[in-house]
């Protein structure tokens, strides 16, 4: 089976951008991506595209095509929607395509437009994620989903908030250096705590804000490495994939995410690698509960022990398996649909070694990327890994 | 988004012959053969595929597992905040509802719980309700 490398990799500010058009914030990821992989932009065979509810926020639909234009590639597109995994299954296809030898270049990325709709509209489009019928109906929103999860999690395993606070201060501290990063400052526990409520237990700071960006990736097979002598010293050596009920209600489970480890099972196993030997992850931190769901999930804790991770600072910068160097959706910002190509950007600098927060980990050799759609009913894993 | 109530807009068969039962004090589940519980509208089991899904009462009470207050609400219940929702355990299967009847903040998991059928303050559209038992 072939490689697949990540040749280049293309960021947008993440962060508010009313007035920017979606075409207009992929079209730039997409030119920083094919700039940083030095590839031809005419050898690239396919754009798999990653968008969530471009049909309320622009009343465009068939945005796959529109993007191909706006990034100038001559290739057919194909869009992939599975809520806010969208741009990790569409990753997760592309690196089907090479490995299957149908493809041998080709543009991974997302982009979602979110604040031209304003808050109460934003909740409104993010709601249409859960069960409409069962949930929606009932008063759900995508806050208030993670609340039940939370308030699941608290019942059954213990934690408090001030845990969810210092998952956020840990994410605001890592967007500091991040350019790309929607908040690129620091908070403390206390201003965390006393944030406004949105869904009790979850007050505002342990929310993601609402963002505009988009995210490109230029993956190429190991032979179109080695043919055109393409430096791309990161591969992509697993990925993974699972689902569960759309609803929670109809779970095994309220307060673990049972797609997520299945997804990182796969993952794990197509790399030949364990839980223990992630040097990084990126994982998806819509909510600080989130974060907290996926260190149990990917099996770097036990079940109801990744609560205390980031207070007892294993997940810090400092600690042994730095989470969310980014500064993770909570502080880097989640584009819906752009955000698990840009989980895989990050961790490619941070492999690489020309992140602003590379230096946290000098000799990581393992990455791992958690995508996540809606309240986890569907889930994307992929492990990277770098040659030293 | 119809401004003019629930009664004038299309009907989901299925969900919505679920809450007139639930209205009429006359709630059911669906079961199948291998006595998993699941809610309309299902052609087949979502656990097992089995399409011998038979009509069972609904328990006429239920259990909250997992209670939110909700502060910021869709613009479809934005004059209904504060308000808790919350998933309740009716033994073979679960329901998400409102819950009135007591404060928000007052809602405990544990807590014994009827549904019912009433209406948002928003849109005056119905909504599964759960009021303390
Ligand atoms: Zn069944």
């Amino acid at each position: 089976m072939t490689e697949v490398h990540v040749a280049g990799v293309g960021l947008t500010h993440f962060g508010r951008h009313p007035e920017r058009t979606g075409r207009d914030l992929f079209g730039e990821a997409v030119q920083r991506a094919v700039t940083d992989a030095g590839v031809p932009r005419d050898d690239i065979d396919h754009l798999n595209y990653g968008n969530f509810m471009g049909a309320l926020a622009e009343r465009q639909a068939h945005q796959a095509p529109l993007m191909a234009e706006a990034g100038g590639l001559q290739c057919p597109a194909t869009r992939y929607e599975e809520a806010c995994a969208s741009a990790g299954v569409a990753v997760r296809e592309a690196v089907k395509s090479i490995r299957s030898g149908e493809r041998d270049v080709m543009l991974a990325g997302g982009m979602e437009r979110m604040t031209n709709m304003g808050t109460a509209g934003a909740t409104e489009g993010l709601a249409i994620a859960a069960d409409e019928l069962h949930e929606v109906h009932a008063g759900i929103t995508f806050p208030g989903a993670y609340a039940l999860m939370a308030s699941a999690y608290f019942d059954q395993y213990g934690g408090s908030r001030a845990d969810l606070a210092n998952v956020a201060v840990k994410n605001h501290a890592n967007a500091l250096g991040n350019e790309y990063a929607q908040y690129q400052r620091e908070i403390t526990v206390a201003e965390a705590m006393d944030s406004p409520p949105v869904a009790d237990p979850l007050h505002l700071f342990d929310a993601c804000p609402i963002t505009d960006g988009a995210a490109g990736l230029v993956l190429v097979s190991g032979e179109y490495a080695d043919e055109h002598a393409v430096d791309a010293p990161v591969t992509i050596t697993g990925t993974g994939q699972g689902g569960d009920k759309m609803a929670l209600q109809d779970r095994e489970y309220l307060a673990q995410t049972p797609a997520a480890r299945d997804a990182a099972d796969e993952a794990y196993a197509e790399a030949g690698v364990k839980p223990q030997d992630v040097d990084v992850a990126e994982v998806h931190d819509c909510f600080t509960i989130a974060e907290v769901l996926a260190l149990e999930a990917l099996g770097f804790y036990e079940v109801g022990e990744g609560i205390g991770a980031a207070r007892r600072g294993e997940t810090t910068r400092d600690g042994d398996r730095p989470v969310n160097l980014s500064g993770g959706l909570k502080a880097k910002g989640h584009p819906v649909g752009a955000t698990g190509a840009s989980q895989i950007a990050e961790l490619t600098r941070l492999l690489r070694g020309d992140h602003p927060n590379s230096d946290a980990v000098p000799d990581a050799e393992v990455g791992l990327a958690h995508n996540a759609g809606g309240t986890v009913a569907s889930a994307v894993v992929h492990v990277l890994e770098v040659a030293r | 988004m119809s401004t003019h109530g629930a009664d004038e807009t299309p009907r989901d068969a299925g969900y919505d012959d679920w809450l007139d039962g639930i209205e009429a004090g006359e709630g059911i589940y669906l079961s199948c053969p291998n006595d998993h519980g699941s809610l309309p509208p299902r052609r087949v089991c979502p656990h097992c595929g089995s399409p011998e899904l038979t009509e069972e009462p609904l328990p006429g009470t239920g259990e909250i597992e997992s209670v939110t207050v909700v502060h910021v609400a869709a613009p479809s219940h934005a004059d209904d905040v504060p308000y808790a929702t919350a998933i309740a355990d009716f033994g073979p299967v679960r329901l998400t509802g409102m819950v009135r009847g007591v404060e928000p903040d007052a809602v405990e998991v544990g807590t014994t719980v009827a549904p019912t059928v009433e209406r948002t303050e928003t849109r005056d559209e119905r909504v599964l309700v759960f009021r303390p038992r």
